[in-house]
């Protein structure tokens, strides 16, 4: 495959996790970042939050396991996710954690589990679909081409 | 015998005559010697007498002729010569006193007499005096009528207490036989008499106004002294008597209209009513000035009391003229209501039921056209099947337009794709053209956004409709359709100035133009186009079919979308424009920061414009957080350092770093403590670096927390490289920022 439709596809592939609603602008301010001085800003920021969420994910499966549910500790792991998430805009996964943060303040357990499931297929998603992004770029960049700049046109 | 100078007596000493003489002098000389006794006693008794020393002369002059009287006693026998010269000397001095008495008396007897005319004088101006208070007593005491029964006028507001009082009141205090009131009639051309004040009903007398007596006394605002035989004053019986002096006054009508402005308002066309008082017969009383200045003060009052009850009068009728029409008005409301609750639920049945059968008609022929059918046939079935088309869209026309007219009808915004749209229409439309042979063209911009957000169902509609009426009415020729989007210059349109279109970030203007080369329509016809149901004259257009709700359809649908349509044509067979504007958002914008829309290279343009050096602090306990922020801020040419907890941000803090930011919303690490430890640990306020808090949520609680630790500025994450750049900007000018959203 040439270097032009690979970019095409990278551009097509972006555009549409833009649509689905898996990242939001946010991202595209961390892709700004990125520069000569800095050319691997985005994949470092990504992996660190890959590495921090999946902790997160543990820490929160532990504290929901417990016989007396620490709501507290549970709001905080949380609310570090959240944090991440909107940082770097992966928004399902913030999302996710919003309604998540909700049912922390009622003490609801049974409700909180299911939050936790909704979380952790959210990220696995956005996982996945980073990965798949990050993949694509190496492919162009070991083909020769340059990644393109997302100019997202609205 | 030698000194007897006296003449022989010629009778004897001791004879009758000589006694009764002898005893008479003794007694005078005894009242001589007492009258000023007496005299004395009362002067010094009463202090006032003004001639004392005529009294004393007085007394001398009586002492002495007692004492001459006295001495005289011893002349009657022989007597010494001592004796003759005693009584010489008594003579001599009796006379000198009394003739000087008598001279002074002369002189106070006239001033005794002036004395007694002036008591006199006195007594009589004592008496005029009393007549003149009396007078004047009697004045006030009228003059305290005129204010009682003022008083008594103007505490009802009812006008024929008002009269009846006013009558009532003048009798008793002025003593009236008879007083009386003539009105104008509505005629105005006669006076009736209407109030009396001993007849209670009155038999209602007329009197023509035009009378040389009766304008006499219309044309002075004085009362006047009129004759008792006039037939306004003949109110009692005749009889044997001799009236009194009559008087009557002008008492003016005064209307709502006389007070518009604000001096006194003219009397000259003005209506007036008579009042007549009758003085009591044969009391030979007279009107004085007073009593009548009384009447024109008590008929002044009466003209405005009776103005005051009028425009009462009118104002309670107003009142009630209002509170019915309210009535009536909210019954027609009510009517209204009910009028469109009736044909809305009609319309609701009218919805389903219509498009069912509607539905079912144009499913089964379409179906029939699949079928074997003969030429005839399948002509029928055509135009069954056009026709039903055409019932079905009248249908939905007009169910669509009452919904809009409600305003019940609401976009239903959504991201959608704009190139596809117009692609449809495209689609939708070519076998039409391609039938009457027009070529259709599409031009879109470059710049025009491939996606965008509004109501895509009903800006299909819109373009579909304006598309199709430049089909209908061109029958040869081409059909162009350009869209754009729309700058500022484009935006206004000189025939709509109340199109104010605002530019703004997330929302962009598109701008269409469908140009035809068609008909034409003069422009006159321009502004019925936009009207429901109207249609131009013209033969070819009524052929066409069609209802006439189509623009006004679209006319509805881009009002709603916040723009403008409107034809331009230059006359009939030249073709026209159909050209509308409409507001649509750019996806992805709604509540999140701004998406770069420049290229990267103005981005490093921008940079330029960058903190180089700036030594920043980053408290942040999340670490994904924390490198996006350092990221950011590297990029901005900044000096980073990091830090995750409260206690190595103090320790680390130095003079040298100029700003801090710190997350306030991680639970757990109090960032307002850290404010306030940084504040305490640089006293200085030069040396202190700036704080700002950053926050994932804006509140007003979170605001005043931070003002109170002393934070110069709050930036709402999640931060974009423009905004990180314009916070720093604005600190470190300002050394304050608020509010950063």
């Amino acid at each position: 495959m040439e270097v032009g439709q690979m970019q095409r596809r990278l551009m097509d592939y972006t555009k549409s996790l833009f649509m689905e609603g898996f990242l939001d602008g946010q991202f595209l301010q961390l892709q700004q970042l990125q520069d000569e001085s800095n050319p691997d800003f985005v994949v470092e920021v990504v992996s660190l939050f890959f590495d921090d969420s999946e902790k997160l994910l543990n820490d929160l499966t532990m504290a929901l396991d417990q016989p007396n549910v620490d709501f507290k500790k549970v709001d905080a792991h949380v609310h570090q996710l959240k944090g991440s998430s909107s940082s770097i805009g992966a928004q399902r996964v913030k999302n996710a954690c919003i309604a998540f943060r909700n049912f922390c303040e009622e003490q609801n357990t049974e409700a909180c589990l299911r939050c936790l499931q909704q979380v952790k297929q959210e990220y696995y998603l956005a996982k996945n679909k980073l990965e798949s992004l990050f993949r694509l770029e190496q492919q162009i960049v070991a083909a020769g081409g340059s990644v393109p700049i997302m100019e997202m046109g609205f | 015998m030698e000194s007897c100078y006296c003449i022989e007596p010629q009778w004897p000493a001791d004879e009758l005559l000589m006694k009764y003489q002898y005893i008479s002098d003794f007694f005078i000389a005894l009242a001589y010697f007492s009258i000023p006794l007496e005299l004395i006693y009362f002067v010094k008794k009463s202090a006032v007498f003004p001639y004392r020393w005529v009294l004393v002369q007085f007394g001398a002059f009586i002492v002495l002729c007692g004492a001459t009287h006295l001495i005289n006693l011893w002349t009657f026998t022989v007597h010494s010569r001592t004796v003759a010269i005693v009584m010489t000397t008594a003579k001599v001095l009796t006379a000198a006193v009394s003739c000087a008495t008598a001279l002074m008396l002369v002189h106070i007897i006239p001033d005794l007499l002036s004395v007694q005319t002036r008591e006199l004088f006195l007594k009589n101006k004592a008496a005029e005096l009393d007549r003149e208070m009396g007078l004047i007593r009697t004045q006030e005491e009228t003059g305290r009528h005129v204010r009682m029964l003022t008083h008594e006028i103007r505490s009802t507001l009812d006008r024929h207490t008002i009269l009846q009082t006013t009558l009532v009141e003048l009798g008793r205090t002025l003593a009236l036989e008879e007083c009386a009131l003539w009105m104008p009639t509505r005629t105005g051309l006669e006076l009736q008499l209407s109030y009396t004040l001993h007849q209670q009903n009155p038999v209602g007398y007329t009197v023509p106004i035009h009378l040389p007596v009766i304008n006499q006394v219309f044309s002075s605002s004085h009362a006047v002294k009129i004759s008792p035989n006039c037939p306004v004053a003949r109110l009692r019986p005749a009889g044997k008597y001799v009236p009194g002096e009559v008087v009557a006054v002008r008492v003016p009508l005064l209307h709502l209209s006389n007070f518009q402005i604000n001096d006194w308002p003219e009397l000259s066309t003005k209506r007036y009513a008579l009042m007549v008082l009758m003085l009591p017969a044969d009391s030979a009383r007279q009107w004085h000035v007073y009593e009548l200045e009384l009447v024109e003060v008590v008929a002044d009052q009466v003209a405005v009391a009776l103005s005051h009850a009028a425009i009462l009068e009118e104002s309670m009728r107003a009142r009630e003229l209002l509170m019915e029409q309210n009535v009536a008005l909210d019954l027609a409301r009510r009517e209204a209501e009910t009028a469109i609750r009736a044909r809305n639920d009609f319309l609701a049945v009218m919805n389903h039921e219509m498009r069912t059968p509607m539905h079912v008609i144009i499913a089964l022929s379409s179906l029939l056209q699949e079928t074997e059918l003969t030429p005839e046939q399948r002509l029928m079935v055509e135009t069954i099947l056009k026709s039903s088309n055409l019932l079905a869209t009248l249908i939905n026309d007009v169910l669509d337009l009452s919904s809009l007219e409600d305003g019940s009808l609401q976009l239903e915004l959504e991201t959608f794709n704009l190139y596809a749209v117009f692609r449809e229409v495209l689609n939708l439309i070519e076998p039409v053209a391609s039938v009457k042979r027009l070529h259709v063209s599409l031009n879109l911009a470059p710049d025009l956004p491939e996606y965008a957000i509004g109501d895509e169902k009903r800006l299909m509609q819109t373009i579909l409709n304006v598309v199709s009426n430049a089909v209908k009415f061109s029958m040869e020729g081409s059909i162009s359709i350009t869209a754009f989007v729309a700058k500022s210059e484009s935006l206004r349109d000189s025939r709509a100035p109340e199109f104010y279109p605002v530019p703004s970030d997330n929302h962009f203007y598109l701008r269409v133009q469908v140009k035809d080369s068609g008909s034409g329509i003069s422009p006159q016809d321009i502004h019925k186009l936009f009207t429901k149901f109207a249609q131009t004259q013209s033969t070819a257009t009524r052929n066409s079919g069609g209802s006439g709700l189509g623009l006004a359809i679209c006319k509805r649908f881009v009002n709603l979308m916040e723009g403008h349509i409107w034809i331009e044509s230059e006359g009939l067979g030249k073709g026209c424009t159909a050209i509308f504007i409409v507001k649509l958002g750019i996806p992805g914008c709604l509540n999140e920061s701004k998406l770069p829309i420049m290229p990267r290279m103005s981005t490093t343009i921008h940079s330029q414009i960058a903190f180089p050096g700036l030594k920043v602090l980053v408290m942040d306990e999340n670490g994904v957080s924390r490198m996006v922020t350092k990221g950011l801020l590297v990029h901005l040419g900044c000096d980073v350092t990091m830090v995750s907890s409260s206690d190595e941000c103090l320790r680390v803090v130095s003079h040298e770093h100029k700003v801090v930011l710190i997350d306030v919303c991680v639970p757990g690490i109090d960032g307002y403590e850290t404010a306030m430890r940084i504040h305490e640990k640089f006293t200085k306020h030069h040396e202190r670096p700036l704080i700002v808090a950053l926050t994932g949520n804006t509140d007003k609680v979170i605001n005043e927390n931070c003002m109170k630790v002393g934070m110069d500025g709050i930036v709402l994450k999640p931060v974009s490289l423009d905004k990180m750049r314009s916070v720093l900007s604005d600190l470190l000018e300002h050394q304050v920022l608020f509010e950063a959203i």
